[in-house]
C-alpha cells in the first residue's frame, strides 16, 4: 500500500505497542493511532476469530473507512457488527474481499497494483480473482477504471452494490459502471432496482454461477442457491437486463460491452 | 454444514423439543431391530441432503419389523436426485392431525435472523411464502435483543395457529432460536411441526445448518460433520481444506478465487462442455496444495480433461509454475490431459517455467475452450 503511494501513518497491533515497521509507528489501539497519528481510515487481516472485534474497534474510533479483507469472519458476528454500523458513520467496505483502489492515486486493500490502469469505469464486485479478470479483460482492450471497489463475497457485508453505485454515479471521474455479481443472496436483484430508478451512467454487468448447483455453497460463503432456487444466476440477470443493464456472458464480453460505451 | 435429520433431531431433542423416538440404520437388520424396539408403525426415511424426499420414494412407513426390514433394504442403496442413501431413520409413525412449520433463519439482506411460523407445514416453505404469503408471520430478531416474548407470541398467533396449541409452539420457537443464536446456525426449521391427535406437537423432520466459517468454536456439532457429507469427494475435500463442489460433467476445474472459479465453470458451460467440479485452491499455490489438488481431480473417474485456471495477484506466477511441475514430477505420464492458464504476476516467466507435460493457453477464454476439445464435448 505504501509503495502504491496511500499514505499509511500507523499500524495497530495490540502488544506491539512503540515499535515501529518500514517507518511506520505501531499502536495497541486504533483509538491511539487516530489521537496520535490522525488516521481516518482503517485495513483489518486480523485472522477470522478476532477480525469482527478488530472491525467495531475501528467503529467505536469513528473512522470514515474500514477495509475487512479477512474471509471466513462468523456470520454470526458480522450480524453485530451489521447492528453498531446502524449507529455510526464509519462506512465498511468488506469483510472478505480486496479491498478499494484508484488506480495511480492510492489503495486500501491486497489486490496487486500493476494490473490497474487509471480511465473512465468504475467497477464493484463480490469476488476478488474474478475483478483481477475482468480489469485485465478491460486492459486487454486499452480500457483503465476510475475506482476499483471489492465489495467481498461474505452474506453479510459494509457497503453493498447499491452503496457502490451511488459512489460511481457522484464521482465525476466514472464514465461508466461495471457490476460484477454472483449466485446467493438478492443485492445484485436490489441493485438493479436502484439501477433502473436513480442510475444516469451506463452499467454493464456480469454475473458468476450460471452453472451452479442449488444448495451448494460456491467458494464464497455469500455464494449459495438456496434449495428453494431463490439467488440464481438467472434472476438476477433478468432483473439487471429489465433495469437497463447491459449484461454480458464471458468476460471478453465484458469489455466488448464497455468498449461500445466509453 | 447440513446436518442430516437424525444428526439434527437429536440435537433440537436434547434441547427439549418434542422428536419421534427413533434411530439410524445402516443395514436393513438393524431397521428391524430399531423397528422392534419402538413397537407398533413406523417410518423408515432415507438421510440424504435432497428436498422432496418423500415423493421420490425415500420415506416409507412400515407396520411391522419385517416390513421396516424390507423398505430398508429398498431405500438403502437408492439414488435419490444423484445422493446415493447409506442411512436411514427408523423412528415411530406420527399421528398427524396437522402440519405447521417453524423456522429461524438469516436474512442476509437484513443481517439479522427472522422468526418464522407458519400453519401452512408439511409442504416446501418457500413455496407457501410465493403462493400464500399471508400463511407466513415472520418477525426480525434485533441481535441486541434476541427474540422477545411478545415477538414470539405475535408471530404464533400472527400465523393462525390453534389457540390449544399456541403454547407449546411458543416454545418450540423459543428453543429453536436460542439453538440457532447459540450454535452459529444459519437455520433451525422444522417442517413439519406436527399437530398429534391427542394435541401435542411432534418435529416430524429436521434442519439444522451451522456457519462453517463458525465450526472452530462449535466443537459438539463440528464433530457430525464427517458424517454430514454424503459425497465422499467433497468429504475428501474438505479434510484438505479446498473449497470444492462435485458435478456431474467431464470437464475438471482448478482455480484460485471463488468468483473466478465459478466464471471458470460458467465458461465451460458456455462453451458446450459440461463442468465435473468447482475446486478453488484459495490463495498460493504450494506444490502439496497443487498436488492434493490434482490427485482428487485426477480421482474422479468422471473427469476426462482439467483446466488450470489460476490469475496471480499476491500470488507469483513463476511460485505457481514451480509448485505445479513439483506436482507433476510423480507422473511419468498425466492420467488426463491438463491445461493451465497463468495470468498475473510475473506470468511470463511462470509460462515459461512450466513443464511439457501440459498445455498451457494465454486467455482465459482459449484455454476454456481447448480443455473443452480435449474432454471429447459428449459427456
Amino acid at each position: 500500500m505504501q509503495e502504491y503511494g496511500t499514505d499509511v501513518v500507523a499500524g495497530v497491533t495490540p502488544g506491539k505497542g512503540g515499535e515501529e515497521v518500514l517507518g511506520v509507528p505501531v499502536y495497541d489501539t486504533v483509538e491511539e493511532a487516530v489521537e496520535m497519528e490522525d488516521a481516518n481510515a482503517s485495513v483489518v487481516f486480523v485472522p477470522p476469530a478476532f477480525a469482527s472485534d478488530a472491525v467495531m474497534e475501528s467503529l467505536d474510533a469513528d473512522l470514515d473507512l474500514c477495509v475487512a479483507i479477512t474471509e471466513g469472519i462468523p456470520k454470526h458476528d458480522m450480524i453485530r457488527v451489521n447492528r453498531r454500523l446502524q449507529e455510526v458513520d464509519t462506512r465498511l467496505v468488506g469483510p472478505n474481499c480486496p479491498g478499494v483502489i484508484t488506480p495511480g492515486e492510492a489503495k486500501v486493500g491486497i489486490m496487486s497494483g500493476d494490473i490497474f490502469d487509471s480511465g473512465e469505469v468504475g467497477l464493484v464486485s463480490r469476488s476478488g480473482t474474478l475483478t483481477y479478470q475482468l480489469v485485465d479483460s478491460l486492459g486487454s482492450r486499452g480500457i483503465g477504471q476510475s475506482s476499483v471497489i471489492g465489495i467481498g463475497g461474505d452474506p453479510i457485508i459494509g457497503t453493498d452494490f447499491i452503496d457502490a453505485l451511488r459512489a460511481f454515479e457522484d464521482d465525476p471521474e466514472t464514465e461508466v459502471i461495471t457490476l460484477v455479481g454472483e449466485i446467493g443472496g438478492s443485492d445484485e436483484e436490489q441493485a438493479a432496482e436502484w439501477i433502473e430508478e436513480h442510475a444516469s451512467k451506463p452499467v454493464v454487468g456480469f454475473v458468476a454461477g450460471r452453472t451452479a448447483p442449488p444448495g451448494k455453497r460456491m467458494g464464497h460463503a455469500g455464494a449459495i442457491v438456496s434449495g428453494g432456487g431463490t439467488g440464481t444466476a438467472e434472476s438476477k440477470m433478468t432483473a439487471l437486463k429489465d433495469a437497463g443493464v447491459e449484461v454480458a456472458e464471458t468476460p471478453m464480453e465484458v469489455a466488448e460491452k464497455v468498449e461500445d460505451l466509453v | 454444514m447440513r446436518l442430516h435429520e437424525y444428526q439434527a433431531k437429536q440435537v433440537f431433542a436434547d434441547a427439549g423439543i418434542p422428536t419421534p423416538e427413533g434411530r439410524v440404520a445402516g443395514t436393513p437388520e438393524e431397521a428391524r431391530e430399531i423397528a422392534e424396539e419402538i413397537g407398533g408403525e413406523v417410518a423408515v426415511k432415507a438421510q440424504v441432503h435432497v428436498g422432496g424426499r418423500g415423493k421420490a420414494g425415500g420415506i416409507k412407513l412400515a407396520s411391522t419389523p419385517d416390513e421396516a426390514y424390507t423398505v430398508a433394504d429398498e431405500i438403502l442403496g437408492m439414488e435419490i436426485k444423484g445422493k446415493l442413501t447409506e442411512e436411514v431413520l427408523v423412528e415411530e409413525a406420527v399421528d398427524i392431525d396437522d402440519e405447521l412449520y417453524v423456522g429461524v433463519t438469516l436474512d442476509r439482506g437484513e443481517g439479522e435472523a427472522v422468526a418464522m411460523v407458519s400453519s401452512r407445514g408439511g409442504v416446501n416453505i418457500e413455496e407457501v411464502a410465493e403462493e400464500y404469503p399471508e400463511a407466513i408471520a415472520k418477525e426480525h430478531v434485533d441481535p441486541a435483543y434476541d427474540l422477545l416474548g411478545y415477538q414470539n407470541r405475535r408471530v404464533v398467533y400472527g400465523a393462525g395457529v390453534d389457540r390449544e396449541v399456541a403454547r407449546d409452539v411458543s416454545g418450540v420457537l423459543d428453543t429453536l432460536y436460542t439453538l440457532w443464536s447459540g450454535s452459529d446456525a444459519d437455520d433451525a426449521e422444522i417442517n413439519p411441526l406436527v399437530v398429534t391427535g391427542d394435541g401435542d406437537v411432534v418435529a416430524a423432520d429436521a434442519v439444522f445448518n451451522i456457519d462453517d466459517s463458525a465450526l472452530y468454536r462449535q466443537p459438539e456439532l463440528a464433530e457430525m460433520e464427517e458424517e454430514a457429507f454424503d459425497d465422499p469427494f467433497e468429504a475428501k475435500a474438505s479434510d484438505k481444506g479446498f473449497d470444492y463442489v462435485r458435478l456431474s460433467g467431464d470437464v475438471g476445474i482448478i482455480g484460485n478465487g471463488a468468483g473466478l472459479v465459478m466464471t471458470t465453470l460458467d465458461l465451460v458451460d458456455h462453451y458446450g462442455g459440461s463442468p465435473a467440479n468447482f475446486l478453488d485452491i484459495g490463495g498460493g499455490a504450494k506444490a502439496d496444495r497443487v498436488r492434493d489438488a490434482l490427485s482428487l481431480v485426477f480421482e474422479d473417474d468422471n473427469v476426462e480433461a482439467v483446466v488450470f485456471n489460476i490469475f496471480g495477484g499476491i500470488t507469483r506466477c513463476d511460485e505457481v509454475a514451480e509448485g505445479i511441475n513439483e506436482a507433476l514430477e510423480e507422473f511419468d505420464e498425466l492420467p488426463k490431459p491438463l491445461v493451465v492458464r497463468l495470468t498475473g504476476t510475473n506470468e511470463e516467466e511462470g509460462r515459461k517455467l512450466l513443464t511439457s507435460k501440459v498445455e498451457v493457453e494465454q486467455s482465459l477464454e482459449g484455454a476454456v475452450q481447448r480443455t473443452v476439445e480435449l474432454a471429447g464435448g459428449d459427456s
